[in-house]
């Protein structure tokens, strides 16, 4: 199979097909217990996604409930310190529960209560999407399990309490590496056991279709709006975007707006981790290679038998072996570029901006912003990047301060 | 005929289900692996269903996943699983299927992978996350080397989807009788014989059930209406249960396997 091969142009509204697939990346790879509720969901959503009274309730919800729209900031501080273009950031962690995971949590939510479905569960890794998750449950009035590695608990311990408080049952998983990937994992055991009264909302643009296409469209409005602040404010589109990619449900959000405006530039940053080492990151296309995991064809960071291998980042929402389909797929076109950002990089950057611009952001949005900057450097001061901020640092203060304590 | 088929058409002439013995490959290691998988076959299994342990087994229950956890701390690997295979060759004619996850195979590229496993002695392949809409590849290697096929039906499968699955196997029909992933169930279902009366409106080949049948006694109910029965969790606890003593397991596995085999007749 030929990696160099570039796959023919296929609008993006086209993408995935019919059986879920973007090119050779996608599909359906999971137990057959799961056929029938996967093809139940996708009739599900297609008929949801072309709903009227479904969209418009959808709509409600964002604003009322999450709080969109979210405002595009000018990072002006940043942008002096960095002394070439214009940086904005995409507030995505002013939305309720503190991060862009809500924009698919209250979709799927919404579909879950159409289909009938009164039980939900859900992966978590930095446990943004976890605490989504229980908002919309508790909000809704669905029961709620969230599948957690022992992990990714310990280091995201307030996330943890806030899915309790909102009345989630919050699971330790102890398989594997304990963290996201063992997740997912216990997550679509759950499902495979209780596939009929169950709906699995995953929490990103991964997994088996119609996931990936659901995820993303469900956050497309962060691209939407992107779309009309930056005209309205610069008067052009943004010159460059960039946002971090684990499974990649912000970046494919903010981008797939864009995709069409080949003069955007589009830059996705996976975690580098400790460095590009087996075991040391989760850069799937530094190292990674075409295969199968948790339903989808993708980039995986895997051994020569096709064995997962263990990942590390310092953000635990970026700590997966597997890449979104979309984003394999757009890699191939030269549409999306990617890059990845180290942890040290990312520790500096989630200082520079809490000091610069009195934002404390996410861990995995900092990869974001270490790469924005670079670029901004780069870049003369008549050009425009734009960071898409997908979270708040709120959880991740206490693992900063270890950090940096460990360094001092 | 082929090891499968004539595996099932010999039960079929001694009226009982063949039994279909479940364990993982490399567990806990090489050599006691090979020594158990003898010792079941010694008890009468007619198939043997070998898990290849995967990182990230998602259709398994925790017996499975721990079994495969120690397999691969146990140094197997997908050359040494196809090694494990041809040891047994050497005293066995008893039909072998890997029960695998796709990553496995495309690994190594699906026709390698299919060419291997046949070289080695392997009869049949079933993919857990491989429903045939995605089977493409692997069904047409499959011809080629003249590999068996296997594929799972659920409770949850339509009549839509059964006329697909029965083309795409060759080998039999595994119809799991339980929702949910492997594991120890202490009742099988009720409603087993009119599901397998429903697949056999779309397959003349053998259809065995598996999942969660533990005992003897859950042994002779599926066996009656049943072609096969699959015990794999109840085996592999005699390993996990035996492992300061693996000396000693191959002879309790006997045991335990010849116990559960008696179910069948």
């Amino acid at each position: 199979m030929s990696a160099a091969a570039k796959p023919t142009h296929v609008p993006a509204d086209q993408l995935p097909d019919a059986a879920g697939h973007f090119g050779r990346y996608g599909g359906v790879f999971v137990p057959e217990t799961l056929m029938t509720a996967l093809a139940e969901l996708t009739a599900a959503y297609q008929q949801a996604r072309v709903d009227p009274v479904f969209q418009q309730e959808l709509r409600h919800h964002l604003k009322e409930f999450a709080g969109r729209p979210t405002e595009l900031y000018f990072a002006e501080r940043l942008t002096q310190h960095c002394g070439g273009a214009k940086i904005y950031f995409k507030r995505e962690d002013l939305l309720h529960t503190g991060a862009h995971k809500i924009n698919n949590a209250l979709g799927q939510a919404l579909l879950a209560k159409r289909m009938g479905k009164k039980r939900i569960i859900a992966e978590t890794g930095a446990g943004q999407h976890g605490v989504a998750t229980a908002a919309v449950c508790a909000k809704f009035g669905l029961d709620c399990t969230v599948y957690m590695g022992a992990v990714d608990m310990e280091r995201q311990a307030l996330n943890v309490f806030r899915m309790r408080l909102m009345g989630a049952k919050v699971t330790a998983v102890e398989a594997g590496q304990k963290t996201l990937k063992d997740a997912v994992n216990e997550a679509m055991r759950d499902w495979v056991a209780n596939v009929r009264g169950t709906h699995y909302i995953l929490g990103s643009a991964l997994g088996s279709h119609p996931y990936p296409m659901m995820v993303r469209d469900f956050h497309r409005v962060i691209g939407q709006e992107l779309r009309e602040q930056i005209l309205a404010r610069e008067g052009r589109l943004p010159d460059e975007m960039v946002a971090c990619v684990g499974g990649g449900s912000n970046a494919i959000g903010c981008f797939h707006e864009f995709l069409s405006d080949k003069a955007v530039k589009l830059i996705g940053v996976e975690a580098g981790g400790r460095g590009i080492r087996r075991g040391e990151h989760a850069a799937r296309f530094e190292g990674g290679k075409l295969g199968i995991l948790q339903g989808s064809k993708t980039y995986i960071l895997q051994d020569p038998d096709g064995q997962i291998e263990l990942t590390h980042s310092v953000s635990a929402g970026l700590d997966y072996a597997a890449i979104g389909p979309e984003h394999a797929y757009y890699r191939d076109t030269g549409r999306i570029e990617f890059a990845y950002a180290t942890d040290d990089e990312v520790l500096e950057a989630f200082q520079l901006c809490s000091r610069h611009e009195g934002i404390i952001p996410a861990l995995e949005s900092s990869h974001a912003i270490v790469h924005g900057l670079k670029r901004a450097k780069a870049l003369g001061k008549d050009k425009i990047v734009i960071v898409n901020l997908s979270g708040r640092g709120d959880k991740d203060v206490q693992t900063v301060q270890r950090l940096l304590e460990q360094k001092a | 005929m082929d090891r499968i088929a004539q595996a099932f058409a010999r039960t079929r002439r001694e009226k009982r289900a063949a039994f279909v013995a479940y364990l993982c490959a490399g567990d806990p290691d090489f050599d006691t692996s090979l020594a158990a998988c003898r010792a079941v076959l010694d008890a009468g299994a007619d198939v043997l269903e070998l898990g290849v342990p995967f990182s990230d087994p998602l259709a398994d229950g925790l017996t499975n996943q721990l079994a495969a956890q120690r397999a691969l701390e146990g140094g197997m690997t997908t050359a040494r699983v196809f090694e494990l295979v041809r040891r047994l060759r050497e005293k066995s004619q008893v039909p072998v299927i890997f029960y695998t996850y796709y990553n496995l195979v495309f690994a190594h590229g699906v026709e390698n992978y299919v060419r291997a496993a046949k070289e080695a002695g392997v009869d049949g392949l079933l993919v857990l996350d491989l429903p045939p809409e995605e089977a493409d590849e692997v069904l047409a290697a499959c011809t080629k080397h003249d590999l068996k096929t296997v594929f799972i039906v659920a409770p949850t499968t339509p009549a839509a989807r059964l006329a697909r699955i029965g083309a795409a196997a060759t080998g039999f029909i595994y119809y799991v009788s339980r929702e949910g992933v492997t594991g120890v169930r202490d009742q099988v279902a009720a409603n087993i014989p009119e599901a397998l009366a429903r697949i056999r409106q779309h397959t003349a080949l053998p259809v065995a059930v598996g999942f969660g049948i533990s005992t003897r006694e859950q042994v002779r109910q599926v066996a009656r209406v049943a072609d096969g029965v699959v015990v794999g969790s109840a085996l592999v606890n005699v390993i996990k249960d035996n492992l300061a003593n693996c000396a000693g397991l191959p002879a309790r596995l006997r045991i335990a396997a010849a116990e559960l085999v008696s179910g069948t007749a």
